[in-house]
């Protein structure tokens, strides 16, 4: 029998036995709150994320609000978060940052805000791209400098995408992320970011859509938290205007 | 180096154990666990932390029982329409560049792998942590034929080092003192002693880039399926996953039926639901949706992605309206974290592949309730799980559900037994009393005579003074 025989036999009998077993109905889920949402329950008119939205986390109501609840989260989380007027200060917090860190060489991609932000850095850089992309390159960079889709308030996370933050690696290979974004890109809440990636791409989502929240960390030892496992061992975001 | 082969057939926790002797070995485990007073302290402080940072991140919801409410819906909406769900990811899955295999059962889920890393021509298979790999013992398939695995999660490098398996499915090797990753660690990778986890976490971090850069195929496992956008979700703290599926040329995901939810939007409930009760995290610090391979345009990623959509008698689970519910499980872990039981027997006691409570459900399905119910009686019955489940599953209830089902299916010869004379005594008072004047003054000799039957209840408990009265005579007088 050919493996695609196969699969197509396999894919019957589980999807048979899934009809099979939904034959019978399943009570309605244990909810708490059927007092005060009597009618959706049983019908499942309500999407959860409608329902949830003023249960969950405070993502703030304005953007002053959501921007300090971010600042918030980012340093719970450990990541350093600046804010500059222009791209030409944020070029220049770079430059310094480059410096102080000594950094030899930073991988960046090719979106204008990137472009700008790292345009008086002294250190090599390496401009990520389809043609130019290498794994061992990227590697032994010190820095991947990328912008985001979003920021997210409610948990302190950025939106990247493998569309338009330099692919899959530049964001997580390098030991120190930089994260450069308008300050008009800072969303409420998870539900509000998947939104606006939505309408940005619409119909078509990148094959990578990732939320970075903090630095890359474990607790496998002791449960002692360790920043810096595989991924990042800095977060640092710097919004713009 | 080469990593030893994972789960030798003898120990505790792996779950190739004979069936028969499940519940022997449960209980000698379970005896020697309970007796290590340091690994019960060990494993209580380990968790010490997590119960304050949880607690601290529940605080910040404006109102954690009713988002609770709203990922259990997601779920069940989800669970109770897959037959309408799976073709659906399926189907955007594939339009979006994605192969989808089917595997009925863990052997062709095997296969199915093996298959891909042949056609691959894999030479390093890297993979980030994935409980349903577990489930169908992947690791040593692979091995048998020849592929060199690594496990790319911290916890789970330290377990495949320690030729152990996962000791709790969000925690691996949480039971594990630093001092001993030390010595392994110098014992495989040669690298110096030291008491510091973070020089422990980095050791592994230098010795794991290469073997991103260099392997060819990435196996990961997958949180969520999005059925309307095909797109798997899959929840990480260290970046392993990330860079498993980012810079192989192949990636393999395997996953339960069971993980597809309608839409997107869920995960804007469960993903933030899924780190507080695992690790008291306001959202873990990688979660990423992979919709296909690399695009057009994209700078990198896999050329080839693969699901693996696993059955396994999850459709056994699916089958039992009463516990369809514990298919809602997100694997996060908090009923493992807060249950009496896990922390006084500890992960490996279990033998299975889930531990905890929510793996005392699911087990006796998988694999048989014959020779795993009695996994249904390590419980206290406390509900400590059920309150800590993010989805609402009525864990407790249905550990007492599967006692029952037991108990219809195949009871003891001993319960049937006794049920049979205690009906006869409570429907004749006159041998009622007499069985209590007997019991009384048997009471007196039982504490001389100690019989075997009753050896394990008297090792730690005293039996108390026989009253001089029935209860029924005490009841007349007042």
């Amino acid at each position: 029998m050919t493996a695609a025989a196969r699969t197509g036999d396999a894919r019957e009998t589980i999807l048979g036995r899934v009809r099979e077993a939904l034959r019978l109905p399943a009570p309605p889920p244990h909810l708490k709150s059927h007092a005060l949402e009597p009618a959706p329950i049983g019908g499942l008119p309500v999407l959860p994320l409608e329902a949830a939205r003023p249960w969950l986390p405070d993502g703030g109501d304005s953007p002053e609000e959501s921007r300090r609840i971010l600042g918030e989260n980012l340093a719970r989380l450990k990541a350093e978060l600046h804010q500059v007027a222009d791209a030409a200060a944020a070029a220049a917090f770079l430059a310094d940052l480059a410096r102080r860190r000594d950094w030899k060489r930073v991988a960046i991609h090719g979106h204008p805000l990137v472009a700008a932000a790292t345009a008086t850095l002294a250190c090599d850089t390496y401009q990520v791209d389809a043609a130019s992309f290498d794994k061992d390159t990227l590697e032994a960079c010190d820095a991947g400098l990328t912008t985001c889709e979003v920021l997210v308030a409610q948990t302190g996370s950025v939106l990247v995408s493998s569309a338009t933050c330099g692919g899959r690696a530049l964001s997580v290979l390098p030991h120190v992320h930089v994260v450069v974004a308008m300050i008009d890109q800072v969303v409420p809440t998870l539900g509000d970011a998947l939104h606006a990636v939505r309408e940005r791409h619409a119909g078509r989502l990148p094959s990578m859509l990732s939320f970075i929240t903090g630095p890359s960390r474990t607790g496998d030892i002791e449960r002692i938290l360790v920043l810096g496992a595989h991924g990042p061992k800095e977060l640092i975001v710097l919004l713009v205007g | 180096m080469t990593p030893p082969p994972t789960g030798s057939a003898t120990h505790p926790g792996t779950d190739t154990a004979t069936p028969r002797l499940a519940k022997k070995k449960f209980l000698q485990h379970a005896a020697e666990h309970v007796r290590d007073t340091g690994h019960r302290a060990f494993v209580r402080k380990a968790l010490g932390g997590y119960y304050t940072t949880r607690d601290a991140q529940k605080a910040r919801y404006r109102d954690y029982e009713q988002a609770r409410d709203a990922a259990s819906l997601a779920k069940w909406s989800a669970v109770n329409r897959l037959d309408e769900l799976l073709p659906r990811f399926a189907e955007n899955f594939t339009a979006n560049g994605g192969q989808v295999h089917w595997a009925r059962d863990a052997a062709e889920a095997r296969e199915i792998v093996l298959g891909l890393l042949r056609a691959a021509r894999a030479k390093a298979v890297i993979k980030s942590k994935c409980m349903t790999s577990e489930e169908i013992h992947l690791n040593q398939a692979m091995e048998a034929d020849g592929y060199g695995v690594v496990e790319s999660d911290l916890g789970e490098f330290i377990q495949q080092l320690r030729g152990e398996p996962p000791y709790h499915f969000v925690f691996p090797c949480m039971h594990v003192r630093r001092d001993e990753i030390s010595d392994l660690f110098q014992k495989h990778l040669g690298s110096a002693a030291t008491s510091e986890p973070e020089e422990l976490t980095m050791i592994a971090r230098r010795h794991m880039r290469r073997l991103y850069v260099e392997a060819d195929v990435g196996i990961t496992g997958a949180n969520f399926l999005v059925a309307e956008t095909g797109q798997i979700s899959i929840t990480e703290n260290e970046g392993n996953a990330r860079l498993t599926a980012g810079l192989p040329r192949v990636h393999i995901a395997i996953a339960g039926i069971e993980k597809v939810v309608e839409r997107l939007d869920d995960l804007a409930v469960l993903l933030p639901l899924l780190a507080t009760a695992g690790t008291g995290q306001p959202l873990t610090c990688y979660n990423t949706l992979y919709s296909g391979p690399r695009r057009e345009g994209e700078c990198d990623g896999p050329e080839e992605m693969h699901v693996v959509l696993l059955d396994n008698r999850r459709t056994a689970i699916l089958a039992d309206p009463e516990q369809r519910d514990s298919l809602h499980c997100i694997r996060c872990g908090a009923c493992l974290n807060v249950c009496p039981i896990f922390k006084n027997v500890g992960g490996f006691t279990y033998g299975t592949t889930y531990q905890g409570p929510i793996g005392s459900v699911i087990t006796p399905h998988l694999r048989g309730l014959a020779d795993w119910n009695h996994l249904s009686g390590a419980s206290s019955l406390c509900g400590a799980c059920t309150d800590a489940c993010p989805v609402r599953i009525d864990i407790h209830h249905h550990l007492l559900h599967n006692r029952r089902n037991a108990a219809r299916t195949a009871p003891g010869f001993f319960e049937r037994l006794g049920h049979r004379l205690f009906v006869a005594a409570a429907s004749r008072p006159w041998l009622f009393a007499a069985g209590g004047r007997t019991f009384r003054a048997a009471l007196g000799l039982l504490k001389v005579v100690r019989p075997p039957l009753l050896k394990a209840w008297l090792a730690t408990r005293d039996l108390p003074p026989a009253p001089k009265q029935s209860f029924r005579s005490q009841w007349r007088r007042r």
